[in-house]
């Protein structure tokens, strides 16, 4: 199975309420509920952490559920997040804007070392 | 010389205060003083907000607005209501008022054809703004105080907001029958009362209390009560929150405020029947 990375995005407004968050689009302002299992993978959703080892980690070991069942389930979630523009999803790891850029500026750094 | 205002229009305020009398309107807690040319229609604000009027001492923390009178028709712009910032200034206008405001410096101007609801409308889209950077929100409600206690029935124009304040028994203190203001308060929040009425045409009275619940009102057969979680609570108080401006960080800051109100105040859905024992059930 190839690598599943996801990141929340900036561009949304999230609160936790309860077992529950409550997230809401910059787009057009859409209010999105996460349950008590989408709230666990909305908080590990670092961009570092493969999503495989997310739900073995987070998942597995607070749901009663199957390791593939609940890897299946939170592709399908993330996808979908991810296709609201809620969730960056990417087959690498995902740096934050900041990172990536000084990531940027220690590539070209090196390139620039004789 | 480098003058410290939104637009040259503005940079005559200092000036003009001198001479035009200021009229301090205090919603909320919030003042906001207007320095108005025209005599009469001072006079008329003054009968409006007669019950928000405050006594005319300068503070700088309070909003100033400077009101020009122009001939009806007379004001270039879109008729709709159009809510904008560019830099740190706010255009606000609709074909009857423009208006431009300086949130940072909480100064501005409105030019308008003397027409008191000109200024209604200001005054609900400032204190929107005002609103979305202090914990609070208005919220389309009717709302009352009774027995110390206040009490929200908020919900879309047709839900019942005006019928719910026509059942209020005697001992209810009716703060609107329309858009209630709701600020966080220590470790709650307070309702107060608003110039901002409905079919009812009440004055409102500049009173608060602290909310106790609110309830999201609908009709039906019978009177029930159902206490919502906090993320359906957000969904629905989202939907009836009046706001105007698009900025995302605003926008973050009404959301952030309506999830600590769901947190913090009980949110009930209110089905209900044209009937007083609603109060009964809900307050």
């Amino acid at each position: 199975m190839s690598a599943f990375y996801i990141a929340r995005s900036s561009a949304v407004a999230a609160r936790r309420l309860g077992d529950e968050y409550v997230v809401m689009s910059a787009v057009d302002s859409t209010l999105y509920t996460l349950n008590e299992v989408g709230a666990v993978l909305w908080e590990a959703a670092d961009g570092r952490t493969p999503l495989a080892e997310i739900v073995a980690r987070k998942i597995c070991a607070q749901f009663a559920v199957d390791a593939d069942t609940a890897l299946r389930d939170a592709e399908e979630f993330s996808r979908s997040l991810g296709q609201r523009g809620i969730l960056l999803i990417s087959s690498a790891p995902i740096l934050p804007p900041a990172e990536e850029q000084v990531s940027r500026a220690a590539a070209v750094a090196a390139e620039q070392v004789p | 010389m480098t003058t410290p205002s939104i637009t040259s229009a503005a940079g005559t305020q200092t000036a003009r205060k001198k001479t035009w009398p200021g009229l301090t309107i205090c919603i909320g807690g919030l003042p906001v003083r207007f320095f108005v040319e025209d005599a009469d229609f001072r006079a008329l604000l003054a009968g409006r907000y007669s019950s928000f009027l405050r006594p005319d001492i300068r503070s700088d923390s309070d909003i100033e607005f400077e009101i020009c009178a122009v001939p009806p028709g007379s004001l270039p712009g879109p008729e709709d209501l159009e809510v904008r910032r560019e830099g740190a200034v706010w255009l606000l206008g609709r074909g009857d008022f423009r208006a431009e405001f300086d949130l940072r410096l909480r100064r501005g101007t409105l030019r308008l054809a003397p027409n008191p609801y000109s200024v209604d409308t200001l005054l609900r889209i400032v204190h929107s703004l005002l609103l979305a950077t202090s914990g609070g929100v208005l919220l389309h409600a009717a709302s009352g105080i009774r027995n110390g206690r206040g009490f929200a029935f908020s919900g879309v124009s047709g839900a019942g907001k005006t019928t719910i304040a026509r059942l209020a028994p005697a001992g209810v203190q009716l703060l609107t029958d329309e858009i209630s203001y709701l600020r966080r308060d220590g470790a709650g929040y307070r309702v107060y009362g608003t110039p901002f009425s409905g079919e009812l045409g009440l004055k409102g009275e500049d009173v608060s209390a602290p909310l106790a619940a609110i309830h999201l009102i609908e009709h039906a057969s019978a009177n029930r009560r159902h206490p919502l979680k906090p993320p359906e609570a957000v969904r629905k108080l989202l939907r009836n929150t009046l706001f105007f401006a698009q900025e995302p960080e605003l926008v973050h800051s009404v959301f952030a405020t309506l999830c600590d109100l769901a947190g913090h105040v009980p949110v009930y859905r209110l089905e209900f029947q044209p009937d007083a024992r609603v109060w009964e059930l809900a307050a």
